[in-house]
């Protein structure tokens, strides 16, 4: 068992990282990877949602979608806990954590709509995880995503804008960025467990 | 504002809000699927059904809908939308279904539709919106295509599955992994901000 945990680790930060690999949550990667403050936040917030929006979607899709033959409203229910769980994760940092809420307040919002969230839990399912399984899965895949958006804040912090051709500054020369971070991490493949 | 024509909105959507090189929205799918050309018409052209779609029943309840729910309706409605896809091209088209795979039902958190929803199909009639959903839907479609024909062409040496160069060249397998998304897509934002920017000095200048 501690063996597939690892393997399950080390496929969701490195070999299959949601981000780089994956394409999955490329809109907050780009949108929120100027500073690297913000980006630990952004992807803690983020880590923190897809952990228990994979401990409730699992237990939604055994006990509730697969004992009456409805795996087809799997969409539809999976998009709902996870915009129910986000808004009850703000209201209760806000009221209960608020230097938390301050640090990730405006990210939260944002996170219905990360692909990555809705892709975990869909995941699991098609991975046919167990309980623990699809919430470690969960968690680990939000790391890759928290290890992909730090580094690349790290390296947007150095980018110096005026020296980049006028059409490339911005979105063109983060793009570029995260393609060679891309090949980097191409460097993992096939690695395994 | 002036009032559009619904031609004008579609066109407006199509060029000159494109949402994948203008607005930068959608960008999961822009990257992941577009690695044929196949694809990246499959995957525009399901997302247009679902934005068409969506836009019309939205304009349709947009006075029943309380404000301070709307965002969830609104996410309701378009999951409603793409399970429909889903099993429509499981049935139909179980190649083009197994190779798009996660990313139909990921559509339904692919922010252009959303964005719609809130920004134009909740304010404008339904006709205004559907023609909104289908210039957005084309224009998202036509980046898709464009983007998948150049990492087809480069990376795979194929384009529609038809061989291009023979033995002459070998491919850059590159362009079609997940490296060649990102380089590919940030070339082209670069090329349409400087033919944007060209446009821009002429009218000026």
């Amino acid at each position: 068992m501690a063996k597939e945990i690892i393997a399950i680790l080390l496929s969701a930060l490195l070999t299959e990282n949601f981000v780089m690999v994956k394409f999955y949550g490329i809109c907050p990667f780009l949108g929120v990877s100027k500073k690297t403050d913000t980006a630990i936040g952004m992807g803690m917030a983020v880590t923190f949602v897809m952990g228990i929006a994979s401990l409730f979607t699992y237990l939604a899709n055994t006990y509730l979608l697969v004992p009456f033959g409805l795996e087809y409203l799997q969409t539809i229910l999976f998009i709902l806990i996870i915009a129910g769980l986000v808004q009850l994760v703000e209201m209760f940092v806000k009221k209960s954590i608020p230097p938390l809420y301050n640090a990730l307040g405006i990210y939260l919002p944002l996170i219905t709509t990360n692909c990555a969230v809705l892709s975990s839990a869909l995941l699991n399912v098609q991975n046919n995880y167990n309980l623990l399984y699809s919430v470690l899965f969960g968690v680990f895949a939000g790391l890759g995503f928290t290890l992909a958006i730090v580094l690349m804040a790290g390296i947007r912090e150095y980018i110096d804008e005026k020296a980049i051709p006028e059409s490339f500054r911005g979105f063109p020369i983060a793009l570029l960025t995260a393609g060679l971070m891309a090949i980097g991490f191409m460097g993992f493949s096939g690695f395994s467990i | 504002m002036k009032k559009q024509t619904a031609v004008g909105v579609f066109l407006n959507g199509l060029i000159k809000e494109n949402p994948t090189f203008v607005q930068l929205l959608g960008m999961c799918p822009t990257l992941a699927v577009t690695t044929s050309l196949k694809n990246g018409i499959g995957m525009g052209l399901s997302a247009t059904a679902v934005l068409i779609a969506s836009n019309v029943i939205i304009s349709l309840l947009r006075k029943l809908i309380p404000q301070k729910v709307r965002i969830a309706a609104y996410i309701v409605i378009i999951a409603a939308f793409v399970t429909m896809i889903q099993m429509l091209l499981e049935a139909f088209l179980p190649e083009l279904s197994s190779s798009l795979g996660i990313f139909i039902p990921l559509i339904v958190v692919n922010c252009i539709i959303l964005a719609r929803a809130e920004a134009f199909a909740s304010k404008n009639g339904v006709l205004h919106s559907a023609a909104d959903g289908l210039g957005m839907g084309l224009g998202f479609t036509a980046a898709l295509s464009l983007i998948s024909a150049v990492r087809e062409i480069l990376g795979a040496g194929t384009i529609f599955d038809i061989e291009l160069y023979g033995e002459a060249v070998q491919p850059m397998s590159v362009i079609t992994l997940a490296p060649g998304g990102f380089i590919v897509l940030g070339i082209l934002v670069a090329a349409v901000n400087y033919i944007m920017r060209r446009k821009g000095e002429k009218k000026n200048g």
